[in-house]
């Protein structure tokens, strides 16, 4: 007897060691105003283990561009106002209310009273300022700066009182309400001294003391292992609690585990060692639902993403660069009836087919039917026909030699490459597509895969390339992320890199019309200009739009209240409310 | 000879003719795409049906299913049985590079198709393609061979003939060839070329680099026999009656290094094919869509592929068939000539 007790001990102390008692929600105190999610239950307890394909970078919101990094930095922090990843609308966050002045220019933002950082120091105005200052700081060159300087001018914070806080922005801006996403509140308080000392941006990396890292998020910092894991452990004084009044999160710690790859991860999760996959490939979620029953996951298919995956031609100004060989080729791809006639001969069945295994849509626009606040419906999806488009080239002055090659106007052979990532292979099946596809028409295409960095230098730099796969899009269904894309001077204006003037009136004309949705506050009116504006790219195809994957996601049977979404974080978004579910609790219908 | 080597011999010679003529074995083109059917599953043959047993084999089509709800999975269209034909007409090819002909070894009416080894994600007949990609990959491997024993005999001649500081330096420079990561050395020397390189010129890239990275072997062996041989008495005697040195290398020393060169080469051949598979592998070879072993065997890089579709494992045992066919020609050479070798 005495030695099964001290067996019990043991393993006690054993697992005690391994899970560390995990801190216990704070009982809500008066005065504090907590966010109520009325449609949430769950039980406490348990945790939950992610396979991420890299290790992150840094633990710094402010300095994080990395996929990796923003994910585990999301479950730390807090923003103001947050999209409800499952509506796609603005919700209240950390500021619980929010009013804009008529001219759309002033925002006057209510904070929860009484809410604490995860360290317990209790959150104010102060805090907002100081965020905001950091982000803005040219000397910090955050990433998300570029959205919050508007016409050159920054945006002005200024403190009312402890509680309340106004922006001031130098013109209107539609939906400026959304920019609040995804900027983390910072501790003023742990991180002014950094700022102030001029090391800001090492402050909070991976080798940061649990201690010194604390946030608004869900959870807080518990512990880092090189190269293993990162863990985080709920955080006692957050601010939302479910439909009873339980401060969430559920979870007692969420494990981050660097598994290498997606592969790696779909063989991770079907080991049973994580507990949930997301961005998972048409093949991977085919391969999980195969094995659905042995498993007993859950399996997610939310639809079309809002990526949209394109083919780009190098239209990029190459004077003063020694590029003849390039620059020769583009007398082709500046003509719109050769992209036109390349467009018909798409055939984006096969690629939805072969690609994504019947789990992605062909698109012909920027915009896909996963956006449905912004799609605009009357873009044509023309069959293919590679008739049409020998009609197209043919008219345009092309011909064809005895042996079927396609020769332009000048006699000579129409043969170029496209380089894409190696590590994508939806891409490089796509090439592989296109190249035949293209082969109908007389054209040569060489398929080149080059490592990622490779290429995106390539496209971003040194302009080196002739035609390129590439993909963009995802990160919210608004427009006016896109704007570096469709603006000419964007940094993101993929086909014609640095323009100083629009190089054509429909650039001038698309232009235009981003910058008027950008300040146009009424929906209707919003949507009337982008709806031009799709139609303009849609008609003179800077990119060839071919297709957009399926967001999917898979989690183990264990998880609860598991709702993934089609914007990034596709399944960590309600980290908060994720629970283990316990059949035995559930069966007795407690919950 | 005895019986095994005729039979190692036939099958190597077998090897290499239908490699040699993959455009009459295969039935289909290798780069044609049929996106109706891709990764299907290769076709089996059938003699019997309900009527009872036939000697001519049949096949039936895949059609493809919706498996609850998802696409990709194949079943036969029993509807209609489709005989097997033989010296059948189908898309046109050039036998031995030069004669355009249309007559394939079999195949069965079209839209039905035969696919000994399934299809890739492309719905490529994987048969055809591992036969015209065999022609690339066996023939990186032969040509790299003679590279690499052309280079290496003559400077392992020379090295153990000459001896002294030509020998010193020489082997030298075989130990800092021995000790050049090869494969990150590839990797470097691929960022420097154009983007695009034609297949024919791919391929000599590929043969010669391998080729000269692999010298350094054939000649230290070469050397040490040479120099052991090279005081023996009947090439003292030779030297003695007035042979010059071309006279002794050619007459005396050539012979006696003749059976080692054949069991290297034996040895290196599917090395050699090893490598250009890893190279192509990692795409540094030819590429798509022109087959080879190597960048077929690539989309086995995603588990999902490697786990669902065995039958694109079929480079990789045809890689097996040819390695052990070449190492028991190795051997026998080795045990005919009493030579030297690794």
């Amino acid at each position: 007897m005495k030695l099964i007790a001290r067996l019990t001990l043991h393993v006690c102390l054993l697992t005690g060691a391994c899970f560390a008692a995990a801190p216990v929600p704070d009982a809500a105190k008066p005065g504090e105003e907590l966010a109520r999610l009325a449609e949430v239950s769950g039980h406490y307890g348990g945790h939950l283990t992610i396979g991420e394909r890299a290790e992150p970078k840094t633990l710094n919101p402010v300095t994080a561009t990395d996929a990796v990094s923003r994910e585990v930095i999301g479950r730390l922090m807090g923003d103001l106002i947050e999209i409800n990843r499952s509506t796609q609308q603005t919700e209240p966050a950390l500021a619980k209310s929010w009013k804009i002045s008529p001219d759309g220019r002033t925002f006057t933002l209510q904070l929860r009273k009484g809410i604490r950082f995860s360290d317990g120091h209790p959150f104010d105005a102060d805090d907002v300022v100081f965020s905001f200052n950091v982000y803005m700081d040219e000397a910090i060159d955050s990433p998300q700066r570029d959205l919050l300087i508007i016409d050159g001018k920054p945006i002005l914070v200024t403190e009312l009182d402890q509680y309340t806080v106004r922006f001031a922005l130098p013109r209107p801006y539609a939906a400026a309400e959304r920019l609040f996403d995804g900027l983390a509140m910072m501790p003023k308080h742990l991180l002014e001294k950094p700022y102030r000392e001029g090391h800001f941006i090492q402050a909070w990396s991976l080798n940061a003391q649990a201690a010194e890292v604390a946030g608004l998020g869900p959870f807080r910092l518990k512990q880092y292992v090189p190269g293993q894991r990162i863990a985080v452990e709920r955080n006692p004084y957050y601010w939302k609690v479910d439909r009873e009044n339980q401060r969430l999160p559920y979870l007692d710690e969420l494990v981050f585990l660097f598994v290498g790859t997606e592969d790696a991860q779909v063989m991770r999760f079907e080991a049973g060692e994580t507990d949930i996959v997301s961005r998972l490939s048409s093949e991977n979620y085919n391969l999980l639902s195969r094995e659905k029953s042995r498993l007993g996951s859950q399996l997610a298919d939310m639809g079309p993403s809002l990526e949209y995956n394109f083919l780009l031609f190098n239209l990029n100004d190459l004077n003063g660069k020694k590029l003849d060989e390039v620059a020769g080729k583009q007398a082709w791809f500046r003509d719109l009836k050769f992209r036109q006639a390349i467009s018909a001969a798409v055939d984006r069945d096969s690629i939805v087919r072969l690609v994504y295994g019947a789990r992605g849509t062909a698109l012909w626009g920027n915009v896909g039917p996963g956006n449905k606040l912004w799609i605009n419906p009357n873009i044509p999806h023309p069959q293919r026909s590679v008739e049409t488009a020998r009609q197209l080239l043919k008219s345009a002055g092309y011909s064809w030699n005895q042996s079927g090659q396609l020769l332009d106007t000048a006699g000579r052979p129409v043969e170029f490459s496209i380089i894409t990532s190696s590590s994508n292979s939806q891409r490089m099946k796509m090439a592989t597509l296109l190249q035949d596809d293209l082969s109908h028409l007389g054209m040569q295409v060489h398929v080149v895969p080059l490592e990622f960095r490779a290429m995106i230098d390539r496209v971003f730099q040194s302009f080196d390339y002739d035609a390129a796969i590439m993909g963009l899009g995802g990160g919210d269904a608004d427009p006016n992320p896109e704007m570096n894309v469709w603006a000419f001077a964007g940094t993101s204006h993929l086909w014609h890199l640095g323009e100083t003037k629009p190089a054509s009136d429909w650039e001038r004309e698309l232009d235009q019309l981003m910058q008027q949705q950008m300040v146009t506050l009424d929906y209707t009116k919003r949507k009337q200009l982008y709806d031009r504006a799709q139609q303009l790219i849609a008609d003179n195809l800077p990119f060839v739009f071919l297709g957009t994957p399926n967001i999917l996601a898979s989690a183990s049977a264990r998880v609860g209240n598991f709702h993934p979404a089609v914007i990034d974080p596709y399944t960590l978004w309600n980290a908060d409310e994720l629970y283990i579910r316990d059949p035995a609790r559930e069966n007795a219908g407690v919950r | 000879m005895r019986p095994k080597t005729v039979i190692l011999i036939t099958c190597l010679a077998g090897l290499h003719l239908i490699l040699l003529c993959a455009g009459f074995f295969a039935p289909y083109d290798p780069t044609t795409q049929d996106r109706e059917l891709p990764y299907a599953p290769p076709t089996r043959i059938h003699f019997k049906d309900d009527s009872g047993f036939h000697v001519r084999p049949f096949v039936y089509a895949w059609t493809s299913v919706l498996d609850g709800d998802q696409a990709g999975s194949y079943k036969e269209d029993t509807s209609r049985e489709l005989p097997l034909d033989f010296f059948v007409r189908g898309p046109s090819y050039k036998l031995l590079g030069a004669y355009i002909t249309t007559v394939h070894l079999f195949g069965v009416d079209a839209p039905g198709k035969v696919l000994l080894f399934g299809t890739d994600g492309y719905g490529r007949d994987e048969f055809s393609r591992v036969l015209f990609g065999g022609q690339i990959s066996v023939a990186a491997g032969i040509t790299a061979t003679f590279i690499a024993l052309l280079t290496g005999s003559i400077f392992g001649i020379i090295a153990g003939y000459y001896g002294r500081w030509i020998d010193e330096s020489l082997m030298g420079v075989t130990e800092l060839f021995l000790s050049l990561p090869w494969l990150y050395f590839l990797l470097g020397v691929r960022a420097f070329l154009p983007l695009h390189l034609s297949t024919l010129r791919t391929f000599f890239l590929l043969t010669s680099v391998i080729g000269l990275i692999g010298w350094a072997r054939p000649a230290r062996l070469v050397r040490g026999l040479v120099l052991s041989s090279r005081n023996r008495n009947y090439v003292l005697a030779a030297r003695g009656f007035g042979g010059s040195d071309f006279y002794i290398l050619r007459r005396h020393l050539l012979p006696e290094v003749l059976g080692l060169l054949l069991t290297q080469a034996a040895l290196l051949v599917p090395r050699y094919i090893a490598a250009e598979v890893t190279l192509s592998f990692f795409g540094l070879g030819v590429n798509e869509p022109v087959p080879s072993w190597g960048n077929m065997l690539s989309t086995l890089q995603q588990y999902s592929v490697l786990v669902s579709y065995g039958w694109l494992l079929a480079p990789a045992c045809a890689l097996v068939v040819t390695s052990v066919l070449y190492s028991s020609l190795a051997d026998m050479f080795h045990s005919r000539l009493k030579s030297y070798s690794t």
